[in-house]
């Protein structure tokens, strides 16, 4: 083994290999890099709800930070009104559990401007997301800025799996990774799973898919295009308003001027390179924030040997540009794989077409 | 003549009707806002107040005047930058990128001639950050030609990507010694002062001059046809012996350049490159381009009027007490009206045969689909 650690460039390879490995199954950051993954992939099932039914959402950011502030607020008005001891389920109490609930209104809420723009005004889908983009920062900072809470409603708390689970050799990182998170993180791996297998493999699904590709089609043979694409978008909006939930009550306590901070951008990104799949988009989430996870575990615990030397060479040089490049490769590979250097990622075919019935016009 | 004048009221109608419902919705915020503030009460003339120190702030007095002009200069260049691309049917997301990597070319430029005389110091770095900002626009253009990437997506990856890059350079490689924050060396003789005791600056004249030669290129040149043709219907440009790729690039390249020319001109005002440099100007940029509906004159039009807003806004939070951000709302409803267009005219009982923003909705037509050429 040592041998082949020291062939020239390969060697450097397989180092760099054997400490991934390391970090991950040993270093405690499986549950860090899935809820770091857990809005980006909400954000992304929120865009695979929208596109795969012909509706393109930029919006995702703004839903997001609309239903992160909304959920915070709820929170802490319920909390102040009625405060509650942590319950044993994940320290849940009524001010948290009315804050998701709010959040999910607060995210169905936008997303009913979105397609009420997109789908029954037909304006432009995509300046209408941007609209909501704008008008998401706006609104929330003005409202920040008039009522300061200083207060917190607190937050989720992880669950706490039994030690004997977490130390089975080879798989225990598994078990940590799902089960030592909070409710919202914990909920996305099956919320993944089961619009994967709605889209795929139910009626809706192949409806759904239907009114993506080739709307035309999918009216002729009776499905209601207009009526199956506003139920997605608003089904979209449950999702975006659970990231923006988990964003306040489950990952900080408090809210901040823009706090997704471009998570809904890379949301969209990892939607367009796990091809427009549930769990596509959420192993593009965990493989995007798993590079930042990396950038951190490599400065905590450098590898050993020449890789090491030369990692923190870099990283002593220039601390900057090493971190901003962990955290700028999403967009870089979204824009190769967009492009089609590795793969060609293709989005729905009437994805951001507006349907007109032929008749009506 | 008179056809013509009544085609250009039809055009400005919309908007102006939006804007004007915008504030009205934006009063019943700042009325809620006297009820949630520190002042807890409904004082319902409080919206009167906001607007009068609005205007107050922007109009007041030649200073005052002067900082509106001066806030509205980079928004007329970003809002070209987003505008011209739209006669294409390109959506320039990427002002933001753009911008960044225009200001902070002009400032590593700026300091190399800090010692040549101003005029000429200025015009180099004014030049290398359009020169830098078009770079920023060549590349998604480039990949839409080519790839079919959507421009939009790659200008959103690529704002990021950008601002990341520059701000880890300023950090880590062009950081200047002796300040107490990370900031690029002075630009000397770059800087961008103001004339008198005002605050107006050369850089005003470079973005009133690409008004009207941006009006010239779209509606007077073989290449500004080309453009609006591409725009209109890429398949029949490619058809009619255009080529629509080459028209891509070239226009996204262009509008990029807008875009740098507005990044230069706030850093050299500042005279340096601050590593956290944030600014709307770029997103502002969107605002004005769809408020103007595309056009340059729309567009210088709409700057005005966001500068204004801007420019007075610090009175307004001072005098009524009103956060700032109002400003950020007030644009996004007035969005929101202009894409209802359908509402707004319903409102008004206006005739909807009147010639809407055609280009303004064929940008995610082509959303999934490969350029053609």
């Amino acid at each position: 083994m040592d041998a082949l650690l020291n062939i020239p460039v390969l060697g450097f390879i397989l180092q760099f290999i054997v400490y991934l490995v390391n970090v991950i199954v040993n270093g405690h950051i499986a549950p860090i890099i899935l809820g770091l993954a857990t809005p980006i992939a909400l954000g992304a099932l929120c865009g695979v709800m929208n596109e795969r039914s012909g509706v393109v959402n930029i919006g995702i950011e703004g839903m997001m930070l609309f239903s992160a502030y909304v959920a915070f607020m709820t929170a802490l008005l319920v909390h102040q009104a009625f405060p509650a001891k942590p319950s044993a389920f994940f320290g849940a109490t009524p001010a948290l559990i009315s804050g998701v609930v709010a959040a999910i209104a607060a995210g169905v809420l936008i997303s009913l401007l979105h397609a009420w723009l997109s789908i029954s005004v037909r304006a432009d889908q995509i300046i209408s997301g941007t609209i909501i983009n704008i008008t998401a920062l706006g609104l929330t900072s003005y409202l920040n800025r008039l009522i300061k809470p200083y207060d917190s409603a607190g937050t989720f708390k992880s669950f706490r799996p039994p030690e004997g689970l977490v130390n089975l050799p080879g798989v225990g990182w598994l078990f940590e990774m799902f089960t030592s998170v909070g409710p919202i993180a914990m909920s996305v791996i099956v919320l993944v799973i089961i619009v994967q297998i709605l889209l795929f493999r139910s009626r809706w699904g192949l409806r759904t898919r239907a009114v993506g590709e080739h709307p035309k089609a999918a009216d002729t043979v009776g499905i209601n295009v207009i009526r199956l694409r506003y139920r997605n978008v608003l089904i979209g909006g449950v999702f975006a308003g659970l990231a923006g939930a988990y964003l306040t009550l489950e990952a900080t306590g408090s809210f901040q001027n823009n706090m997704t901070a471009g998570r809904g951008f890379i949301a969209l990104a990892a939607m367009i390179f796990g091809r427009w799949t549930p769990v596509g988009a959420f192993l593009g989430a965990l493989l995007f924030m798993g590079s930042q996870a990396l950038g951190v575990a490599i400065r905590l615990a450098p590898p050993a040997g020449d890789l090491g030397t030369f990692l923190a060479g870099i990283q002593q040089a220039y601390p900057s540009i090493y971190n901003n490049f962990f955290t700028g490769l999403p967009y870089l590979l979204t824009i190769i794989v967009l492009a089609g250097v590795v793969g060609r990622s293709i989005p729905p075919a009437a994805d951001g077409k507006p349907y007109e019935k032929e008749s009506s016009s | 003549m008179i056809a013509r004048l009544k085609s250009y009221a039809g055009l400005g109608i919309v908007p102006a009707l939006s804007i004007l419902l915008a504030l009205l919705v934006a009063s019943v915020l700042i009325i809620v806002s006297g009820l949630i503030g520190p002042e807890k009460k409904v004082d319902l003339l409080l919206p009167l107040i906001a607007y009068r120190s609005l205007l107050v702030g922007s109009f007041g007095n030649f200073k005052a005047i002067a900082n509106m002009i001066v806030a509205a200069t980079p928004l007329m260049l970003t809002g070209l930058a987003v505008g011209v691309g739209l006669k294409a049917g390109l959506f320039n997301i990427g002002a933001t990128g753009q911008v960044l990597l225009g200001g902070f070319t002009a400032a590593l430029v700026g300091t190399l001639v800090a010692d040549a005389p101003p005029l000429i110091a200025i015009t180099v770095a004014l030049l290398a950050g359009m020169l830098a900002g078009a770079l920023a626009g060549f590349i998604p253009g480039f990949l839409k030609a080519f790839t079919g990437a959507h421009e939009v997506v790659t200008t959103i990856m690529l704002n990021a990507v950008i601002q990341l890059m520059v701000s880890g350079l300023v950090n880590d490689v062009f950081r200047a010694p002796g300040f107490s924050f990370a900031r690029t060396a002075p630009v000397g003789n770059a800087t961008l002062t103001g004339a008198g005791n005002t605050t107006l600056h050369l850089g005003v004249i470079f973005a009133l001059i690409c008004i009207p030669l941006s009006y010239w290129l779209l509606w007077r040149t073989t290449v500004g046809f080309e453009i609006r043709a591409v725009g209109a219907n890429p398949t029949a440009a490619l058809y009619a012996g255009m080529k629509p790729r080459r028209m891509m690039i070239l226009t996204m390249s262009l509008c990029g350049a807008f875009a740098g020319l507005a990044g230069a001109i706030e850093i050299l005002r500042f005279g340096y490159y601050p590593a956290v440099f944030g600014t709307s100007i770029g997103s502002d940029g969107i605002t004005v381009a769809l408020l103007g509906q595309a056009s340059p004159i729309g567009i210088m039009f709409s700057a005005l009027l966001l500068g204004a807003m801007r420019a007075g806004a610090p009175l307004m939070q001072i005098q009524a007490r009103v956060p700032v951000e109002i400003i950020d709302v007030i644009q996004g409803v007035i969005l929101i009206f202009l894409a209802a267009e359908i509402v707004v005219r319903r409102i008004f009982r206006l005739r909807t045969t009147t010639p809407g923003s055609g280009e303004l909705q064929t940008i995610t037509r082509t959303y999934g689909e490969k350029v053609a050429g």
